[in-house]
């Protein structure tokens, strides 16, 4: 029984002290974003791995959520003779909510683990100290331009994949139902500004669709770069620490999603909690 | 006579060979460069217990020790990659424990390290390997860069026409070795740290980099501190010799006194080794 707490007990201090490291990172990465070296290559070969070649991925995630999203809504809107708001469910349901988290969720499968693989490499075979030993910050030179990439690739994955899932979900209820494309996108365009404009002229829904995978590429981007500088150890810590940035990586975007959704009701809705 | 006395003999007549010894006196009458007092260091169990080691400017040192009695450690301190649980460690005269992160940059750029896996970038060719430390830390033009590489690629016996374009992938363990020097000593430092230079490498590679290591002293004058199993290529390099022993130094003297000593663990040690 003793030694089930002491265990318990040193678990949670190693719990502890990897979430006070968690946060420091993401501090240290933070103040690194607006200090040099700003290590422009580094940042645009980053904008590339993460963001451009993440755009097969995150088009099919897309695609297929739209033409799901419309096959399991034709039947409910078929009983009540609704079939031409097809796309306004559509539209808003992608750009409100499936298409920041189904998204951000492939782009973590494929972003965190490549990130934590890459950098957990560079740390066990001593890169990481060799980088150190000549004068470089590693936070500036390998966090940095990932989780800038993040931070501003997701967000645009995210429009393109929200297009090409409500242009899946057309071909849906074109092939199926018949529906007419005009109808669909005209529904789809009405969806987008039901919550109102910003400015007099960003729809607020659309607003909330972008911050979401911003706020999600930078967590999927720190949680990578985070397992893969702790990694220790050699090709098994390599493994584990790719495992643990795709778990703790989804985790996170389902709780910031939450709490970002009550944030930004308030922020951009006026809602009170 | 016993076993112990036959495997010592041919070290015994390899030392007397040896011209690099008559450094040794020049050595410990200039300033110390490098010095560690008292340093302890615990990870999960504890590695260094009151570690004392100075280093003069010119000598090689030569750290000896059992797997895992903490050599690597000794020399990630001195770079202040680690840092110690407590104790004082002085480096170009400046205590670098409570130092920023800027002023450790700048003690940093003094020194040259040489990985035990050599720890070349893998996703760089050869070039920028080498150019790296020299881009990292100077505005040199690329005229005055590529001259640079060339010349310590050639001061390390490899053809820089040859090698320049490769990727380390496509180089053998020696050659690796050798580019991870050229490395190291790419923004001319005053001191070299050494990690178990002649791992894994053949006889011929570890002649190869022996050589390299004497060149480095006698014709840039620089200060080595090297950390190696073989005791045989250390002694062919060392001016003094430092012995650790569960976390604290055991013996610090010429190669000749330890050959010479008494001690039974040191006596058990070379005829192990």
């Amino acid at each position: 029984m003793h030694t089930a707490f002491a265990t318990l007990a040193e678990r949670s201090r190693g719990a502890a002290a990897g979430v006070y490291e968690y946060f420091s990172l993401a501090a240290r990465a933070t103040r690194a974003l607006f200090s040099r070296p700003f290590y422009g290559r580094d940042i645009l070969i980053q904008l590339d791995r993460i963001g451009v070649a993440s755009l097969p991925i995150m088009a099919f995630t897309g695609l297929v959520t739209g033409l799901v999203l419309a096959l399991q809504s034709e039947d409910e809107l078929e009983r009540f003779g609704a079939l031409n708001y097809m796309g306004n469910i559509v539209g808003a349901s992608m750009v409100r909510e499936i298409g920041p988290v189904m998204g951000s969720l492939a782009f973590a499968g494929r972003v965190a683990s490549g990130i934590a693989a890459e950098l957990g490499s560079m740390r066990v075979t001593e890169q990481i100290d060799a980088l150190q030993s000549f004068g470089t910050d590693p936070i500036k030179k390998l966090v940095k331009p990932r989780l800038l990439a993040g931070i501003i690739m997701l967000p645009a994955l995210t429009i393109l994949m929200d297009l090409i899932g409500i242009l899946g979900g057309m071909l849906m209820a074109l092939g199926d139902e018949g529906v007419p494309a005009d109808v669909f996108l005209r529904g789809a365009r009405t969806a987008f500004g039901l919550g109102g404009v910003l400015a007099g002229f960003m729809p607020r829904d659309f607003v909330m669709g972008l911050l979401k995978p911003a706020v999600f590429g930078g967590a999927i981007t720190l949680t990578g770069s985070y397992y893969g500088l702790h990694a220790t150890g050699g090709a098994d810590a390599v493994g584990r620490a790719t495992t643990r940035a795709v778990v703790v990586s989804s985790m996170l975007i389902f709780g910031l999603d939450y709490f970002l959704t009550q944030l930004l009701m308030v922020l951009l809705y006026n809602q009170q909690i | 006579m016993s076993a112990a006395d036959q495997h010592q003999r041919p070290i015994r007549e390899e030392l007397r060979q040896d011209e690099q010894l008559e450094t040794t006196a020049i050595a410990v009458e200039k300033p110390k460069i490098i010095e560690l007092q008292d340093v302890w260091l615990a990870f999960d169990h504890p590695v260094l217990c009151g570690v004392d080691l100075h280093v003069h400017e010119g000598e090689t040192l030569l750290i000896l020790g059992e797997s895992g009695s903490g050599k690597s450690t000794i020399l990630k301190i001195i770079l202040r990659l680690l840092l110690p649980d407590r104790g004082t460690v002085r480096v170009f005269g400046q205590e670098i424990t409570g130092l920023s992160f800027e002023e450790v940059l700048r003690i940093r750029r003094r020194i040259g390290m040489v990985f035990q896996s050599s720890a070349l970038f893998d996703s760089l060719t050869i070039y920028e390997n080498v150019a790296y430390p020299v881009r990292e830390n100077t505005d040199l033009d690329e005229y005055e860069i590529e001259r640079i590489v060339r010349e310590k690629l050639l001061f390390v016996d490899l053809d820089p026409d040859q090698v320049m374009d490769q990727l380390p992938a496509e180089l053998s363990g020696g050659m690796r070795k050798r580019v991870g020097i050229a490395r190291a000593i790419a923004n001319n430092p005053e001191v070299v740290l050494y990690d178990e230079p002649t791992a894994g490498l053949d006889p011929l590679a570890v002649d190869t980099i022996i050589r390299l290591i004497r060149k480095l002293q006698s014709e840039l004058g620089v200060t080595s501190v090297l950390v190696t199993h073989d005791l045989r290529s250390g002694f062919r390099v060392a001016s003094r010799v430092n012995l650790l022993r569960d976390g604290r130094m055991v013996f610090d003297g010429t190669p000749e006194d330890m050959v010479a000593s008494e001690d039974p663990y040191i006596q058990a040690y070379l005829s192990l080794s």
